[in-house]
């Protein structure tokens, strides 16, 4: 599975544990319209760094914040392995 | 006038009860004969109205020079078995040690202590000691950072709880702690099985449990303590099954309904309780109707003559149990000006009961909301598979941190269940838990450590 397909996937479980409704995702579609809190991110961050071994936002000290769906998948796809 | 008689460990000895006795894995010592006898080498004279440090390899011998010295020493400074060295100069110094007992001098011979006393397994003595004052008794807080505070309790306060929540005299009693009797809750059995006419059995540090528990049966052990943490191994052990007691009690921790449960279930003919009591607050109350929690009306003023109220969701007590002081140069303050003890044990009020959420030290912050990990340990501990949990806090980018649990199951981890009860879990707590309580992930482990005080360690808090 791609990096892009485990974010989405997780996203999908935790909308379902939050009872949020996701909209379709796209990479222009704003982390904000996703309907996720900010308890949601920190809960998908901390999975998806179980998964893949890794926390972009962590790991580099001036990272900004991503605002689309599509800045967040670059932000894991583009860590140095 | 003549002052208060002062009664002294060796007044509940008389030898008109038979059979009593003291024992280890390794030794069994007669409870009956041992005032004609010393574990001092009859040097007990010597420490007449010392300071004397109490450090002895194993708890049979400190048993035993408890029983010798109480009514002869001035202070009796309870060392328990994993006092770090780094602490012992400050020690000696804050209780204004003059004497040390131990049956490790080589261990001492640098503590700048001139009066040093072995310790070993009683012989016949020459002279019997005589209660010459009540003895000041010095324990040591278990909290895991930093050094030990020394309390001072008097006989009188330590054993106030007793003859209320305890078997009557000479009911042949065998008393067992998981605790070190070295310890607040451990001291507490070891009084009762002194005082109540019984007997006790000590734990063994490294013993396999498998291995205690048939000691605990062969020796008829009826009535036994320990914390929640303790009873859980136990309950995971399977060792259970060979083991009747007909008193089980828990203290130490919070004892959720899960745990209760468990126990009620495991010992069937057992009565069991479980007790607040801390090394500062010493025995508030016992519980014993089979729930998690306290009735309400044992906030105020109770019959036992210990007086409690909740302030900023804290528990504080007040009796003639609690520790008189901290002991030392710098110590601070036990009570507040009203002599009452703020426990730091923080309460919640549901339905005329009130509940254990966990210590106002360990909160995590979650995004600027607040979160004991042990409220979520008891929702998790509800899941039948579930033995053991502990929450804890997690770095995050997001919002500083989040909780996340490590979770041991009952029947050992069974990968292909595993996601299937991880996703049972987080069910329950969302049913149970507002969304920043519930844990962001489940980890499956094969153990959880507890501390050498029998709590559950948590490294994080």
């Amino acid at each position: 599975m791609s990096v892009r397909l485990k974010i989405f996937s997780a996203m999908q479980q935790i909308a379902e544990e939050q009872k949020v409704t996701l909209p379709q995702l796209q990479d222009d579609l704003s982390l904000h319209e996703t309907g996720f809190d900010s308890l949601a991110f920190a809960i998908l961050v901390a999975r998806l760094e179980d998964e893949l071994g890794v926390d972009p936002f962590t790991l580099a000290e001036d990272a900004a914040f991503p605002l689309t769906i599509g800045d967040f998948v670059r932000a894991y796809e583009n860590v140095p392995a | 006038m003549s002052p208060r008689e002062v009664f002294a460990l060796r007044d509940y000895l008389s030898p008109d009860l038979t059979g009593r006795t003291i024992s280890d894995a390794r030794h069994s010592v007669s409870l009956s004969g041992i005032l004609q006898q010393t574990c001092l080498i009859d040097r007990w004279r010597e420490l007449s109205g010392r300071s004397v440090l109490l450090s002895t390899s194993g708890q049979l011998l400190a048993a035993l020079a408890m029983i010798e010295l109480d009514g002869v020493a001035r202070r009796l400074l309870l060392c328990p078995p994993d006092l770090k060295d780094d602490h012992i100069q400050t020690l000696i110094n804050d209780a204004d040690i003059d004497a040390i007992v131990t049956d490790q001098p080589l261990r001492w011979s640098n503590a700048g202590v001139y009066l040093i006393v072995g310790a070993c397994l009683p012989e016949r003595a020459r002279a019997k000691p005589r209660t010459e004052r009540a003895t000041e008794w010095l324990m040591l807080t278990s909290g895991t950072s930093g050094a030990p505070k020394i309390v001072g309790h008097t006989l009188e306060g330590l054993t106030g709880a007793i003859g209320t929540d305890a078997p009557a005299r000479g009911d042949g009693a065998v008393w067992a702690t998981f605790y070190d009797i070295r310890r607040y809750g451990g001291l507490q059995i070891f009084l009762r099985a002194v005082i109540g006419g019984g007997s006790i059995v000590l734990s063994e540090p490294g013993e396999p449990l498998a291995d205690h528990v048939a000691r605990l049966s062969a020796r008829g052990v009826t009535h036994i303590s320990g914390t929640p943490s303790h009873w859980r191994k136990l309950l995971m052990s399977g060792a259970a099954s060979s083991f009747s007691p007909r008193y089980v009690r828990l203290s130490g921790e919070i004892a959720d309904q899960a745990v209760l449960d468990g126990l009620a279930q495991a010992f069937p003919n057992a009565s069991i309780g479980h007790a607040y009591a801390s090394t500062e607050a010493g025995v508030g109350f016992a519980v014993n109707d089979g729930r998690a929690g306290f009735p309400a009306g044992l906030i105020g003023q109770n019959r036992d003559g210990v007086e409690m109220k909740v302030v900023d969701g804290s528990l504080r007590i007040r009796s003639k149990r609690t520790a008189h002081a901290y002991i030392g140069a710098n110590a601070a303050a036990l009570t507040d000006a009203d002599g009452f003890v703020d426990t730091g044990d923080m309460v919640e009020l549901r339905d005329d009961r009130y509940y254990f959420v966990g210590r106002r030290g360990g909160i995590i912050n979650i995004g600027g909301l607040k979160v004991h990990p042990e409220e979520i340990e008891a929702v998790i501990n509800r899941h039948a598979d579930v033995r053991m949990s502990r929450a804890r806090s997690r770095k995050s980018p997001i919002t500083g941190a989040i909780v996340v649990a490590d979770v041991v199951l009952a029947n050992g981890t069974d990968a292909s269940r595993s996601e299937a009860i991880a996703r049972e879990i987080l069910s329950v707590c969302r049913a149970a838990l507002p969304a920043h309580k519930v844990p962001a992930t489940i980890r499956f482990v094969e153990q959880l450590d507890v501390t050498p005080a029998g709590k559950l360690a948590r490294a994080d808090a």
